[in-house]
């Protein structure tokens, strides 16, 4: 099922985190794209030719410039209110990036501690906090979030706080798995014998042991929160316009699409495409060098 | 055996009980519901008078149950914008759904399965590879981008297919595609791995070893135990598709549960969207249950370990 089979046996000859870069199958890439438009993200007050948000009406719909009508001004074109696209394109790769990276990052941490809590205490805790992921886990999670999206209402900090809501599950449930098996090793046991409380075993011994499973899976989130975040926006629940987010400019795109204004919807679907195609290969590829357990997922 | 059904109905019972906790409290905590329940400018008589009529004005706990009381009724309230039960709605819209999630896994089948069969046959293969880009676009590719993709080239540009509407056979297949899409690589992968490890076992060993030929052993022998994983996915996939089409059904105006959700979210129809939230996630927890217990039925071991 991974894309990354004829690695494995990379993999299992060479400790896992040495030479990451420099191993063979490093996927360049993906990485360079993510780069790319990580550094487009930050510095997109400097390379948006347009203010991503005001347009002139006098020159809607404009096409491309290597189209007939199409000029330099607008190197991609100009939208329904005649803003730039590729301002917004750039402007909407920030968006992207800043929802994306802290969604993952809040699910992680939420998931992280929970799945560590709920590992290594045990009972009745440990019940509790399960009965909760999987309750959770059998929520459709797309509605759950246009769900509570609709409720709270559209703005870039309450996307951010329900795709934490609503993906942190799969963090809590891969972490107390991982947790299961490390407290029954010999360092766990020689630091409960040393007089360690448990509060510091979780948090010197046990975490830095699942960071690497954390990781990869935030990397294989990343697309999945991206792709949510986009589909929130299309539905107008997401970031509210007139900020520039892919997804918003897909759904904006509708009205283009039977008269052939192509670029309205093809780049902003482009965009996304290639930053989730990116990610899910990235990912994968570290689910196999960071971690050969989680290689099934 | 019992003693593993009742668990799992009491685990599917606390995920329910979570579930509607959730929305109870979620449309409580982030702002007065009158507000939802009411117009946008409505007079204080009228937030009042809401408030009554609806007991917000009782003690939270009073409140939940009520809540519950009217939910085990099933009624789900009256939407603002069509001024009908919710509950009616929902049923005048489900057919629409069912077709096009019906559909949609036919063409995920259709695709699926042949795809991953061949990669799975074929391990290492440019068959493989391209088996694999497929599996990855099928992820990345997020459905409304699919959607307006082909509504771009089939209805602008070639004119083949109406983009939006439904009503004839014809207006189905841009939407199903779109959505079955995702499944369809999906079944992909759960196909090629579950005949990986069918044609890895003994039983197709011996088959080999018995002299029948290649495509007789993958015809009969593998493919018939691979597909039971591949079809109980499909099973939950397609009351996933059913819940999970709202953005499809958004991109080309299909008149299903999803467009409903849609509009629901758009005019501030709060009973619907509640209402849909609800028995769609009632409806995915139930067929989890059902998966669950005829999984323990087949397979003693599951039953034995939990």
């Amino acid at each position: 099922m991974s894309i990354t089979t004829t690695t494995d046996v990379a993999a299992i000859e060479g400790p896992a985190r040495l030479g990451l870069f420099r191993s063979r199958d490093f996927p360049w890439v993906p990485v360079l794209i993510i780069l790319t438009i990580a550094l487009v993200a930050v510095f997109a007050d400097f390379l948006a030719p347009h203010n991503p948000e005001v347009g002139s009406l006098s020159a809607r719909f404009k096409p491309p410039f290597w189209l007939a009508g199409g000029s330099m001004t607008y190197p991609l074109g100009t939208d329904q209110l005649g803003r730039d696209m590729l301002s917004r394109l750039i402007y909407g790769a920030r968006v992207s990036m800043v929802v994306g990276f802290t969604a993952v990052i809040f699910a992680g941490v939420v998931g992280t501690t929970l799945g560590i809590i709920s590992g290594y205490l045990g009972g009745w805790v440990d019940q509790i906090i399960m009965r909760i992921t999987d309750a959770w886990l059998a929520l459709p999670a797309l509605t759950f979030a246009i769900f509570l999206a609709a409720i709270v209402g559209p703005s870039e900090m309450n996307i951010v706080i329900i795709l934490a809501l609503v993906y942190w599950t799969r963090y809590a449930r891969i972490v107390r798995g991982e947790v299961l098996s490390l407290k029954e090793r010999e360092f766990v046991r020689l630091a409960v014998v040393a007089g360690c409380s448990k509060w510091t075993i979780m948090r010197k011994h046990i975490l830095p042991n699942v960071v690497n499973s954390a990781i990869v899976l935030a990397s294989l989130m990343l697309g999945v929160v991206i792709v949510a975040e986009a589909s929130l926006s299309f539905l107008g629940v997401g970031v509210p316009p007139p900020k520039p987010a892919w997804g918003l400019m897909l759904s904006d795109g509708k009205q283009g699409l039977m008269v052939g204004y192509w670029w309205l919807t093809v780049l902003p679907g482009l965009c996304i495409m290639l930053m989730v195609l990116s990610t899910n290969l990235l990912g994968d590829w570290l689910r196999v060098k960071l971690d050969p357990q989680l290689r099934q997922l | 055996m019992r003693q593993f059904v009742l668990k799992r109905f009491g685990y599917s019972l606390l995920s329910l009980f979570l579930l509607s906790v959730t929305i109870f409290f979620f449309v409580r905590i982030t702002g007065d519901p009158a507000t939802l329940l009411t117009e946008p400018g409505a007079s204080e008589a009228d937030i009042a008078a809401i408030h009554h009529r609806f007991g917000l004005d009782r003690p939270l706990v009073v409140q939940y149950v009520l809540f519950i009381a009217s939910l085990l009724r099933g009624d789900l309230g009256q939407s603002f914008y069509y001024q009908t039960p919710v509950m009616e709605l929902y049923w005048s819209r489900l057919p629409n759904s069912l077709l096009l999630a019906a559909v949609a896994m036919t063409f995920s089948l259709i695709i699926g399965i042949p795809s991953g069969i061949i990669a799975a046959v074929r391990v290492g293969s440019v068959w493989d590879s391209l088996g694999k880009v497929f599996g990855l676009l099928g992820l990345s590719l997020p459905s409304f981008f699919i959607g307006m993709l082909m509504i771009l080239f089939f209805s602008v540009y070639l004119g083949w297919l109406p983009s939006s509407g439904s009503g004839t056979a014809l207006h189905v297949i841009m939407p199903a595609f779109a959505l079955g899409w995702y499944f369809a690589a999906a079944h992909m992968r759960m196909t090629r791995s579950s005949m990986l490890e069918v044609l890895g076992s003994e039983y197709i060993k011996l088959a080999r070893l018995k002299g029948l030929p290649q495509s007789l052993v993958i015809a009969k022998h593998a493919f018939k135990n691979a597909l039971i994983p591949v079809l109980t996915l499909a099973g939950i996939n397609l009351v996933l598709m059913i819940n999970v089409a709202v953005i499809v059904e958004t991109v080309f105006a299909w008149p299903g549960i999803g467009r409903l959700l849609y509009e629901g979210i758009s005019f501030r129809d709060f009973p619907v969207v509640q209402g849909i939230v609800i028995l769609g996630g009632t409806m995915i927890i139930g067929v989890n249950l059902l998966v669950d217990i005829v999984y323990a039925v087949i397979d003693p071991r599951i039953r034995l370990e939990a």
